[in-house]
């Protein structure tokens, strides 16, 4: 038997998964802040996430790590824990839950497109999936990253008088954009702001080409003309911003889908890249698993959740469930 | 069609004056005949297609999306053409028309026909195409480019005068040929009717006293009143009445009962003005008038408007801009000798010193106008600002103290600086209320201090707007006042800007809504 509750709580081994408060036992899907908390005793993890914890919030962020890779599983009492690649940002992991009768996927963040510097996702067939739904409306369709790389660096070689900011999260995105960026042939130096580039010289020490990176300091104001500074989305408009001239500024985010929002953001290069599943990716995981029962977080439920229902499949956002709510398999 | 969505999509994310000017320019200069001249049409609002609303791709779309799921992403996406462009399945391949032709095609269409035309494009197409698409049909691209930046990119394209262009965009014909064809050096200027012609305005230069007027004998000007309306030009022929804007955009559309009722055959120079018989009101009515494109006949019946008149550029065929000042007038004269409304002429002022100008244009109370324009007898009817021919000798502006409350982020440089400001005074209540919001008066200094001030005295966040700690104090200069019901104060401000900043001043200091509407509205 597996029970589990609305706080992604397992009772029967006193476990949480990505609990936002300090916990004895955690499994942790991935590095992001909104995932990964500093303060707990004992937490299980692949091994990119643990150095990546360790990198945010330094060698004591938890009393003890245990790291498993992908497709490896660890028996907790009668419960069987498998971490899959989640193919979201570098050490992202589902969590497979297990007895002999009952099978339990937590995805945490995930996409399933391919992208060729991160492990590909992987289907885990099960009874009940708790799935991420950042992206859950059918507007949310997204195009290949590499014609949104295109369509920057096609703006870029017209006009080399500006300097190019985008906005991309600071781990993860940052990388996966200035990777993308190599892939396409890109290989002029590229600047990153200072709060990415430990989790860059990360990304670099696991085999992951970002070729050369420099800090986008004030040494030489007209350095940056025609060049590309990939800071986090908060710093676009801050006033770190004011060092550079002529800026020309680019989102890296699945929510540039929407004109309207860019606009709103005064963002002139929306870059339609998304580290999260499109509407078409979530439904066909949500078929492909067989799940029977889908849990909805982290986004809008309510779409997903009627989709699920016209297909035949139980679904119920986990804000919704009580805390004492606990699903019994 | 490619290169027209791509044009719509850069320039809807464009904020930059400049470059959406380039944008433009480049759209004209990579892109043939007709298409460019459809595409012109379309920016300027003047393509118009058949009645296809807005209900009929919502129909479509729902035959293909669930309802349900159409509902929830048009919320949340707020756009009818974008919500309806992303939830189309992806392109399937297929040559998209130009332009010209995907427009002939559907102008062509039977009604039968036009839907399977219509979904036929959407399924060839891409988001962004198929966004640019359904915009043309519903109306308003709001797209962040007015008309007259169309023609200032025109104008740079042919490296021509925006006034030239301006004086001939009316007698224009779409799609535009002979037009493009005379930038790129290639034809003649097109020939145009006088009476389809905007004629550049004369404009008047700010007064310096000392250096202007000090030492002229004020025989030799004539005094007028400068009203607080828009400027219009009204070109009047056997064929019917225009308005124009100061800027060269025709606005007869917003006032059909003005352009009915004129008759003649000339072109004048005057304010229009919210009001009734020759009784200006204030700036604040009329904006009422201009904010609606098409009013209905009650709002027009309460929103009354009317033109004083001050200029004539030509009378019965005569053309009078060579003509003195002093021979125009006299034309104006004996035109008014009848009544004309909802023209009026608009009065000299008799005077016979300055000193008794510069108390006049101080006079506030009740007195709708803005100071008072002060024009050399002599004066011909000359395009632009010449000198030392008009000058407008505006009132001083009145100051008054009031807390900054409300701070939003500016655009474009500003765009990382807490620039925009709300600010209010006490009521009755001891309730801080707004009076106006103002951007300009600091220096680059103050703004840096400001935005300093901003982010340490945050006190609350409403999306892009900070509500900050009510203990600042600035000297607002305003040009006038007036009663406003659309505001909580019940007063608004005519271009409020800033004078001081009073980082010492406490805010119990500042004098309340009731003591400032005693003394500015009496």
């Amino acid at each position: 038997m597996i029970s589990i509750d609305n706080k992604l709580y397992i009772r029967d081994i006193d476990t949480y998964i990505d609990p936002f408060f300090p916990v004895e036992r955690a499994i942790i899907t991935h590095g992001h802040a909104d995932h990964a908390r500093a303060g707990h005793k004992h937490v299980l993890c692949t091994p990119e996430t643990s150095e990546i914890m360790k990198i945010r919030y330094g060698e004591n962020c938890a009393s003890s790590f245990q790291t498993i890779k992908y497709g490896h599983s660890v028996k907790i009492g009668k419960i069987s824990v498998t971490l899959y690649p989640a193919a979201h940002i570098l050490g992202s992991a589902q969590v497979l839950l297990e007895t002999p009768k009952h099978k339990i996927v937590v995805t945490g963040d995930y996409k399933t497109i391919l992208d060729r510097h991160l492990d590909p996702f992987e289907v885990v067939p099960c009874d009940l999936l708790v799935t991420e739904a950042t992206f859950g409306l059918p507007i949310f369709k997204f195009n290949k990253p590499e014609m949104e790389i295109m369509r920057l660096l096609d703006n870029i070689s017209k006009n080399r008088e500006n300097t190019f900011l985008i906005g991309a999260y600071s781990l993860g995105k940052a990388q996966r954009i200035i990777w993308l960026l190599r892939e396409a042939g890109f290989s002029d130096d590229i600047f990153v702001h200072g709060s990415m580039d430990k989790l860059c010289d990360f990304y670099q020490s696991k085999g992951i080409r970002l070729g050369t990176l420099r800090k986008a300091t004030l040494d030489n104001k007209k350095d940056f003309k025609g060049k590309i500074i990939v800071a986090p989305p908060s710093a676009l408009k801050d006033r770190w911003s004011r060092r550079f001239e002529n800026i020309t500024r680019c989102y890296a985010s699945g929510w540039m889908q929407v004109k309207q929002r860019a606009k709103q953001s005064q963002i002139e290069i929306p870059l339609v890249i998304s580290d999260h599943s499109d509407w078409n990716e979530l439904t066909n995981t949500i078929k492909q698993t067989g799940a029977e029962k889908v849990w909805i977080t982290h986004g809008r439920e309510d779409a997903l959740k009627y989709w699920c229902e016209k297909n035949g499949i139980q679904a119920e956002p986990l804000s919704l469930q009580h805390r004492d709510e606990t699903i019994e398999l | 069609m490619k290169a027209f969505s791509n044009l719509l999509s850069d320039l809807i994310l464009t904020s930059s004056r400049n470059r959406k000017l380039s944008l433009l320019e480049q759209y004209f200069s990579s892109t043939p005949d007709p298409d460019r001249g459809y595409a012109l049409a379309a920016i300027t609002g003047s393509l118009s297609f058949k009645n296809i609303k807005a209900s009929f791709f919502k129909d479509l779309i729902k035959e293909k999306q669930d309802e349900h799921l159409f509902n929830l992403s048009y919320d949340y996406v707020g756009d009818l053409a974008e919500t309806i462009s992303l939830l189309w399945d992806q392109e399937k391949g297929g040559n998209m028309p130009r332009l010209s032709s995907l427009f002939e095609n559907l102008k062509k269409a039977k009604n039968d026909e036009l839907r399977n035309h219509i979904i036929n494009i959407l399924n060839i197409s891409t988001a962004d195409q198929r966004w640019a698409f359904i915009k043309l049909f519903t109306g308003g691209l709001r797209i962040g480019v007015s008309s007259r930046l169309v023609k200032q990119a025109l104008a740079n394209y042919g490296n021509v005068d925006l006034e030239e262009i301006e004086k001939i965009w009316h007698g224009l014909h779409f799609p535009y040929t002979n037009m493009f064809s005379w930038l790129e050096n290639k034809g003649s200027k097109p020939k145009i009717s006088i009476y389809d012609i905007f004629h550049p305005m004369m404009l008047a230069h700010p007064l310096v006293m000392e250096k202007d007027l000090a030492a002229a004998n004020p025989k030799d000007f004539v005094a007028e009143y400068k009203w607080d309306g828009i400027r219009v030009q009204i070109v009047s022929h056997s064929e019917g009445c225009r308005l124009y804007s100061r800027t060269g955009d025709e606005v007869s559309k917003s006032f059909p009962e003005i352009i009915k009722i004129i008759q003649g055959n000339f072109v004048l120079d005057g304010e229009l003005l919210a009001g009734i018989n020759n009784e200006p009101k204030t700036f604040n009515d009329l904006q009422q008038r201009l904010n609606k494109k098409a009013p209905s006949e009650k709002f027009i019946k309460e929103n009354p408007c009317f033109i004083k008149v001050y200029d004539v550029l030509f009378f019965n065929g005569d053309d009078l801009r060579d003509k003195t000042l002093i021979e125009r007038k006299k034309v104006l004269n004996s035109f008014f000798s009848t009544n004309r409304s909802p023209m009026f002429l608009s009065k000299t002022i008799e005077f016979k010193d300055w000193r008794f100008l510069d108390k006049i244009r101080d006079i506030s109370n009740k007195q709708i106008h803005e100071g008072v324009m002060i024009k050399s007898v002599s004066s011909p009817y000359i395009a632009g600002r010449p000198r030392g021919k008009w000058f407008k000798w505006k009132r001083n502006p009145k100051n008054v103290d009031a807390i900054i409350m409300y701070a939003q982020r500016g655009h474009g440089k500003r765009s990382s600086f807490y620039s925009d400001y709300t600010f209010g005074v006490f009521n009755k209540e001891k309730e801080l209320v707004p009076i106006g919001k103002a951007y300009s008066g600091f220096t680059d200094e103050e703004l840096n201090r400001l935005d300093k001030f901003v982010r340490s005295k945050t006190i609350n966040r409403f999306g892009p707007v900070r509500e900050v700690e009510k203990t600042l104090v600035v000297e607002i200069a305003f040009d006038g006042m007036s009663l406003s019901n659309r505001h909580k104060s019940g007063i608004a401000l005519r271009f409020p800007r800033f004078k001081r900043i009073r980082w010492d001043k406490p805010t119990n200091e500042v004098e309340t809504l009731e003591q400032i509407r005693k003394s500015f509205l009496g």
